[in-house]
């Protein structure tokens, strides 16, 4: 960004982010990948831009001084080997152009390439992603047995460090995609395969499935929640901790109407026998922004809302519709909001 | 000419409509009644002359192709297939023959799940939503060839094992088989 | 016995009345409705083709209209998303398998026998089969989509999500079998035209002679033959995969298959598919710019060159789709670079387009107005094409609206404007009348301003982040701004289109009465009547170079002597088109219509059942049979009467092409 070039065009694209003002813009970069990614689009951008404009300067001028007259009454006239001459040059000096143009990108494209795939270090950090029909499962993976930790939706990362995610789909072919720290990857069954990250910035940075993966495949949203080390250690301490005990009646019997409907059939909670991976974990739910794979913000009346009707908000999803009493609803959401 | 517009506008209501209700994605539903505990005969063995109603709820989703993908995956996922295995039985009787024990009307397979039975079937009532066992019920006569082979499932992206229930020949179910201790010995 | 000789003029007139009525009546199709189901001259099936696929564009472009109320606004309920992935995927489905590639295919079999100096395609009755395979096709798609059973997996339908285990129901398997069923109609059009081309030009049109758009339709034609099967075979597994008491596991990771592998079945149709497209669509350029131009174009053999290197480069692309599968990189690379290497062929092309502008006289007339937007629209498009080619911005952008945004430039900016132009230019042609110029550019603009407020705005969307195939978006994502005003787009693409059937019905009762040549055109069709006769030429034309009609066309020398009793075509040779024999093409059957049926039927049934299979082979024999037990409609005895035979020394009966001042007499 040091030359005036590098910095308008970051102005004049990052004027093109602002437009979005969310956190999912291939323009507005924030991981090492992507910096590397939007370096080379501003250059095949730039090139592109000029090699377009001259093209229509030409039809223009063509157009522009031409005579006006029908097309019968001018005479059709077959041009002497002369008067090709010249064009026959300047077509070919183009041509030549043309080529030694594409090469360079080509050269730059592979060096970008490279400098990517010199990012895929060894880290400390590994998450294990298992992309289902529509939410997004992650296993901190430890050589500790007991310190792995499985959550969904929501990935807390250091700033500052590669992290690498291993990637792999439970059903159809999905795509893991944050754009503000790098491109995409598709999960595909049968072929286990990593990307790795690295944020530069605190933040927290959108992600979406872009793999057509079904009828909710416009929902299956997720977050990576960039920390400096210090809180994401602090983070992952408390995520491997089981579910707290409840407290009060009402935690105690929402936890009741938990264990015995269909809830526990499908998801687990760290530390009660309900352990099925059907559905997401929900041992620190109450800790998320968001529900349903980023659709929904996470506060009591939304969750209700998902609980009691999911198929109003993501018609399609595999969770059924409940018929759960007042008062048995209230209990089970007092229960969920200690899970934090 | 006419009479072929003719015999096109009559058969293509009828195609269209039953290829609607097969296709139909029924993604926020209404299931019919939960409550056919008492409804539901479960032997046709009675004391007498027969007594007992002929009309059972039915099931909405017989022949809905996602009811039935869907009723595999939960068939799946809950289970099922722990003694069942995929319809040829195990610790629990096979699922893909003819002899249903407690009746193979789509209502007396509700009845099953959702009560459980003696020996062995759990009672899943409150941790299956109804329209989650009407979908494992269609589901489960498809595994005998009760279901329309073009709604039926397909082979799924598993190790090769069971027959798809598309592939399956119909095995008519039987109301119920006669205990065996009721047989007398020829 | 009439012996094939030579003669100059008007061919009406140096034919006797007698001969040329019943050159007419050899030609003419049956009266009535029974006329309609047995005719095999092409153009009428061209105009067939013509009229539908403009009904399918209409229909996926209503589909079109809807997606884009439903993505207007966010979180918007005007259809669900079952409903809207059916929508995208017929949409897709329709635009690229029963508009595009047919229609270009339409135009060249309507054309191609035009330009190359001959009467009809060479096999008939095969071309009239192929449209009612496409019909059978086209509407088994439409019926299932009305019948709740149209595809919902994307036009490209990836396992595992298209296949038994996550696809319930038919609709997938409707989606492969009517894209085999159409492939079967692109095949047909493909061999008609490579065999018209080389055994049926005009004596004297040498390869090197042949026009630019006849060589385009050439090299797709071959890249049909390649492409197709790829296709079918992906939608032959894929039903194979799902079909009870099938069962295969071709993509099951389970049993040994592979997912990826569909991919790339698929993908190496894929990418050539869309040259297919686009290839024809240079044709016309070439040609319209030729004519508005008023000179040759420059650079003839570097056309023709480009146009073979495309087809060829075309097939090693196709891994760029694939970019973001766990495929190795250094294989993707080489793709990278193949990507970029298709630039040069259509660089090379556009600059000697500008060139032959540049050094002729502009005519602003509607078919260059739409050849210019195709340059301004085609050539962003295959810029960001560049952008795609590179493996670490197409991570980004992949699978984005940035992707959309760039396929709708080149295939409507670089298909859909050249196909107006091309119908501007053939319109007085084919129907005797001229369409209105100031409607034109009502057409012209409408759709131009419309294009862009719909795709331009997309490129942003996708870099933001908006990926596709999505039924609905959050408000938080600020991408409603631009969805809007692509929507907005879309309502003035629309009213582009209706100004244009308008204009087409209209002026085909009222329009001005077009002469032989209203464009002061080159090329052989603008010789015979607009519209052409059904025999296309009374006699035959020759040629002495490129450009016929601007190189002294009256002193060429014409082909008479073919039967007027009998459809006869004259065969030449490959290279240099020198006459080699008399050749008599099929006559109007019922046949295809009958073998059209019996496949219709295969594929419409096969969704349902492998049954099918050995019914309708035993359909297809007895049809086939029959077919070939007729031949050409005549039984061979009676050719040997008319046997042609090579002039041993001049002035002896036979065919041969003499000098300006000595026409040889007619007997």
């Amino acid at each position: 960004m040091k030359t005036l070039r590098g910095q308008l065009s970051a102005l004049l694209l990052l004027m093109l982010a602002g437009c979005a003002g969310n956190h999912q813009s291939a323009l507005d970069p924030h991981g090492a990948q992507a910096y590397t990614i939007h370096h080379l689009f501003q250059l095949f951008f730039w090139v592109t831009l000029v090699i377009y404009v001259l093209v229509l300067l030409a039809v223009l001028y063509v157009i522009v001084r031409r005579r006006r007259e029908e097309p019968a009454a001018l005479v059709a006239e077959i041009p002497t080997a002369q008067s090709e001459k010249r064009s026959t040059v300047t077509v070919g000096a183009l041509v030549v152009l043309t080529i030694v143009i594409l090469f360079v990108l080509l050269v730059f494209d592979f060096s970008a390439g490279r400098t990517i795939a010199a990012l895929r270090e060894n880290s400390d950090v590994q998450i294990k992603i298992t992309g289902h029909q529509w939410w997004w499962e992650a296993t901190y993976e430890d050589p500790v047995a007991h310190q792995e930790m499985t959550t969904a939706n929501e990935f807390h990362i250091p700033v500052g460090s590669v992290v690498r995610f291993d990637l792999e789909s439970h059903d159809v072919i999905h795509s893991f995609w944050v754009p503000e720290l790098h491109g995409k990857k598709d999960l595909i069954p049968g072929h286990p395969t990593s990307v790795w990250l690295k944020a530069d910035k605190p933040g927290t940075y959108e992600g979406q499935c872009a793999e057509f993966c079904g009828a909710q495949h416009a929902h299956m949203r997720f977050l990576v929640i960039a920390e400096p080390r210090d809180k994401y250690n602090a983070w992952l301490d408390h995520a491997r901790q089981p579910a707290p005990e409840p407290v009060f009646e009402n935690e105690k019997h929402g936890k009741q109407v938990f264990m015995g409907s269909t809830c526990v059939m499908c998801h687990a909670i760290a530390g009660t026998s309900a352990g099925a991976g059907l559905g997401p974990d929900l041992t620190h739910v109450a800790g998320r922004l968001s529900l349903a794979a980023g659709t929904i913000p996470n506060n009591p009346g939304h969750l209700a809302g998902w609980i009691i009707d999911p198929q109003r908000i993501k018609p399609g999803v595999i969770m059924p519709q409940h018929n759960i009493p007042p008062k048995d609803l209230r209990d089970l959401l007092a229960y969920l909001e200690t899970l934090k | 000419m006419k009479r072929l517009a003719l015999v096109i506008l009559v058969i293509a209501p009828i195609v269209i409509s039953e290829s609607c209700k097969r296709e139909e994605r029924a993604y926020r539903i209404q299931p019919p009644d939960a409550e056919v505990a008492d409804a539901v005969p479960v032997t046709s063995f009675q004391v007498g002359p027969s007594t007992q109603a002929a009309t059972m709820p039915s099931n909405p989703y017989e022949n809905n192709a996602y009811a039935l993908t869907e009723g595999q995956r939960l068939f799946n996922a809950m289970n099922c297939v722990g003694c069942h295995f995929h319809g040829g039985g195990g610790i629990g009787p096979p699922l893909m023959d003819s002899t249903w024990i407690y009746g193979g009307e789509p209502a007396q397979i509700f009845d099953t799940i959702i009560r459980g039975r003696p020996n062995g079937m759990p009672s899943f009532r409150n941790h299956l939503q109804d329209s989650q066992a009407w979908m494992i019920v269609a589901y489960v006569r498809s595994l005998s060839g009760n279901a329309n082979p073009n709604a039926a499932p397909g082979r799924d992206d598993n190790m090769n094992g069971p027959i798809p229930p598309a592939s399956i020949k119909k095995q008519p179910a039987t109301q119920s088989s006669q205990p065996p201790s009721t047989v007398m010995p020829s | 016995m009439t012996v094939p000789q030579t003669t100059f003029g008007s061919p009406e007139a140096l034919m006797r009345d007698a001969d040329l009525a019943q050159l007419h009546e050899t030609w003419s199709r049956p009266r009535g409705l029974w006329g309609w189901l047995v005719t095999t001259n092409h153009k009428d099936i061209a105009e067939r083709y013509i009229v539908t696929a403009f009904i399918f564009f209409i229909l996926a472009g209503i589909l079109a209209v809807i997606m884009r109320i439903q993505l207007a606004v966010p979180e918007n309920h005007f259809v669900g998303p079952d409903l809207y992935n059916q929508i995208f995927t017929v949409h897709g489905t329709t635009m690229m398998f029963l508009f595009a590639v047919p229609i270009m295919e339409a135009f060249a079999l309507y054309l191609v026998p035009l330009m190359v100096g001959t009467r009809n395609v060479a096999f008939p009755r095969l071309n009239a089969f192929g449209y009612f395979t496409y019909l059978a096709g086209g509407l088994q798609l439409w019926g299932a989509l009305l019948a709740n059973t149209g595809p919902d997996t994307g036009w490209f339908a990836y396992v595992p999500l298209s296949g038994p285990a996550f696809a319930p129901g038919k609709r997938v398997d409707v989606w492969a079998d009517m894209v085999t069923t159409t492939e079967i109609s692109a095949l047909v059009g493909a061999v008609e035209i490579i065999v018209t081309v080389f055994k049926q030009r005009a004596v004297g049109m040498s390869l090197n002679r042949i026009p630019v758009y006849v060589w385009a339709m050439v090299v797709t034609s071959f890249m049909i033959i390649f492409a197709m099967p790829a296709v079918m075979t992906a939608s032959g597994f894929l039903p194979m995969d799902r079909m009870p008491h099938v069962n295969t596991h071709f993509f099951n990771p389970a049993e040994g298959g592979d997912a990826l592998l569909y991919q790339h079945v698929f993908w190496f149709f894929g990418h050539p598919e869309v040259y297919i497209i686009f290839i024809p669509a240079t044709g016309f350029v070439s040609t319209i710019i030729t004519t508005f131009s008023r000179r040759p174009i420059f650079g003839y053999i570097p056309i023709i060159l480009s146009l073979i290197a495309t087809g060829f480069i075309g097939f090693g692309l196709w891994v760029h789709h694939m970019f973001a599968t766990p495929v190795p990189n250094l294989g993707q690379s080489f793709f990278t670079a193949a990507s970029m290497m298709i630039a040069i062929p259509a660089g090379v092309q556009i600059f000697c387009w500008i060139a032959t502008l540049w050094g002729g006289k502009p005519v602003l007339k509607m078919p260059l107005v739409w050849v210019l937007g195709f340059i301004a629209l085609f050539v962003l498009g295959g810029l960001t094409g560049i952008m795609l080619a590179s493996i670490p911005i197409d991570l980004q952008v992949h699978d984005t609206y940035f992707v959309v945004a760039h396929f709708h430039y080149v295939l409507i900016g670089g298909a859909v404007f050249p196909l107006f132009g091309a119908v501007y230019y053939w319109f007085p042609k084919m129907t005797g009348r001229m369409m209105s110029e100031k409607l034109g550019l009502w057409h012209f603009w409408l759709f131009f301003i419309g294009f862009n407020m719909t795709f331009f705005p997309m490129h942003l969307l996708g870099l933001h982040g908006m990926t596709r195939r999505i039924y609905t978006y959050l408000p938080e994502t600020g991408w409603g701004m631009l969805n809007h005003i692509a929507s907005s787009g879309a309502l003035f693409m629309g009213l582009g289109v209706l100004v244009f059937l308008y204009n087409a019905l209209v002026s085909m009762r009222r329009g001005e009465v077009a002469g032989e040549n209203p464009w002061g055109a080159a090329t052989l069709e603008w010789t015979t009547t607009s519209p052409p006769p059904k025999y296309n030429y009374a006699l035959l034309p020759t040629v002495r170079g490129r450009y016929p009609l601007w190189e002294n066309f009256a002193q060429t020398p014409l082909v008479s002597g073919l039967s007027t009793d009998k459809r006869e075509v004259l065969s030449t040779s490959i290279l240099d088109a020198q006459p080699e024999h008399r050749y008599e093409i099929g006559t109007d059957s019922i046949l295809p219509l009958l073998m059209g049926i019996v496949t219709g039927i295969f594929f419409v049934v096969l969704v349902f059942t492998p049954w099918i299979v050995p019914i309708c082979a035993g359909g297809w024999f007895v049809v086939m049979a029959i077919w070939f037990w007729i031949g050409t409609g005549q039984p061979q005895e009676k050719h040997k009467a008319h046997e042609y035979h090579e002039p041993r020394s001049p002035g002896e009966p036979g065919l041969s092409l003499g000098s300006d001042a000595n026409p040889s007499p007619q007997t």
